[in-house]
């Protein structure tokens, strides 16, 4: 008898988040070069805090735009170059859920920490309460977009020789509504008014993605197993 | 008459052969026709003056931008779903051209906002999200480039195109807001209300002529394709 459908996706979703905290320095490298990134820009444009607090929002999405760029290499590579993605593409559940599972637990490994060490570097970036507070925000809705939207980069360009420059190639003309409403959200914040409009339409795209990105990524894994 | 049977590389491209002429021939009366009326006929602007003229390029690349975007999608989107070979290869013969008119656009929007708004370059909606859309081309091309197994490809190739053209109406709305909402309308690009009957003739031509041209370099470009693929095909090899 087959296992559920849940207990095929939970069992998926956990194996890839053990894999990745076994090898700690993935995720580690990823978060570091987040925060050197948000650190390289008052080195470039000076320490003015009032042309930092102006800049923070969009320094700060740009670069978790580009950190979370880095870890789609191991998001699928891994398991094609040996053939699990195959057996996982042969089982009876549907291969758009596995993925989501995949997705879900890349996020939770590369996604959810830059979002939680993005206050930190905020507060670098002189940036005020309810503003820190809407970064998380922002970042918590739009990080798993990006994961969404790569995972289509990512199967796109299985088993390629120019995968890793291709992938953001792809993938960061996709992403720029979620850059746009992100950062907009901490801007409006930081301004004293409602970040609920951008919210709101990041939830949206949020949502949009999770229906659709799944199933353009299995569509895109097929294609490349066959 | 069975259209199908157009369908097989084989039987178009003695086809695509025998109307390339035709449409280089149109694109080229049209051509001559609508700038005559765009330079000599069509009254000076008076509020622009004589930079406006460049509409009758800026326009029509701009449409066919964003227009060949969808057929390519639209055909990637067939040879996906009926593993059709012909139409994927005309989707990857579109490609160029559509990179080549949004890049038109983009140059000329340049060349245009320089006397008129006296900048190179404003970060306004259309304009970035027709530089976006430049992106997209690119990705689509270079993804193809990096496949080399043709069908694999053409595939691959269609799933970006098909998520981009789920994304196009996304980006536009989203940098419009964005627009709207950082700096409001320092540069508007409403021009005067209606425009003299000759300038919109002008700029019609125009279009048709660009369509004409489009589909005249495409057909180029797909019997290119189809010989490089067919090349081991034992009718390539009695042409």
């Amino acid at each position: 008898m087959n296992p559920g459908l849940l207990s095929t996706t939970c069992a998926v979703a956990s194996r890839d988040v053990l894999l990745a905290l076994r090898n700690k320095s993935d995720v580690a490298n990823t978060l570091l070069f987040f925060v050197i990134v948000a650190s390289l820009f008052p080195l470039s444009v000076g320490p003015e805090p009032a042309l930092l607090r102006t800049m923070g929002p969009g320094v700060l999405w740009v670069a978790a735009l580009l950190a979370s760029m880095l870890g789609l290499g191991r998001l699928l590579a891994a398991d094609y170059a040996d053939g699990t993605l195959e057996q996982i593409a042969l089982a009876p559940q549907p291969l758009g859920a596995l993925i989501t599972a995949k997705i879900a637990a890349h996020w939770l490994t590369s996604g959810l920490p830059l979002v939680l060490i993005a206050p930190l570097l905020g507060l670098q970036y002189d940036l005020a309460g309810e503003a820190l507070s809407i970064l998380l925000v922002s970042l918590l809705l739009g990080t798993p977009v990006l994961s969404l939207l790569g995972a289509i980069g990512a199967a796109l360009t299985l088993g390629l020789r120019a995968a890793n420059v291709l992938v953001p190639l792809l993938v960061l003309p996709l992403t720029v509504p979620v850059l746009i409403f992100g950062a907009g959200a901490v801007d409006a914040a930081a301004a004293g008014l409602s970040a609920a409009p951008h919210l709101s339409l990041l939830a949206a795209l949020l949502a949009l993605a999770v229906f659709f990105a799944p199933w353009a990524a299995a569509a895109a894994v097929r294609i490349a197993l066959e | 008459m069975n259209w199908f049977r157009y369908s097989s590389p084989q039987t178009f491209y003695p086809l695509a052969g025998k109307m390339v002429p035709w449409f280089l021939a149109a694109a080229a009366v049209l051509a001559v026709y609508g700038l005559y009326v765009g330079f000599f006929v069509a009254p000076t602007d008076f509020q622009q003056g004589e930079s406006y003229r460049i509409i009758f390029i800026h326009v029509p690349a701009a449409w066919m931008s964003m227009f060949i975007y969808v057929v390519m999608a639209f055909w990637a989107g067939i040879g996906l779903a009926f593993n059709t070979r012909l139409s994927s290869m005309m989707a990857t013969a579109l490609a160029p051209t559509g990179a080549l008119m949004t890049f038109i656009a983009l140059w000329t929007g340049s060349l245009w906002g320089r006397p008129t708004w006296g900048t190179w370059w404003v970060w306004d909606a259309r304009l970035t999200s027709e530089l976006i859309l430049l992106f997209l081309y690119f990705g689509f091309m270079s993804l193809q480039a990096a496949i080399d197994e043709p069908r694999r490809a053409d595939k691959a190739g269609a799933v970006l195109a098909l998520v981009g053209v789920v994304n196009v109406p996304i980006i536009y709305f989203s940098v419009q807001w964005w627009n709207t909402l950082h700096q409001g309308a320092s540069v508007s690009l409403t021009k005067s209300p209606t425009m003299a009957a000759t300038m919109l003739t002008g700029m019609l031509v125009m279009a048709l002529a660009f369509w004409m041209y489009s589909i005249a370099a495409s057909l180029i470009r797909v019997r290119a394709i189809i010989l490089e693929r067919e090349r081991n095909s034992d009718w390539v090899k009695t042409l």
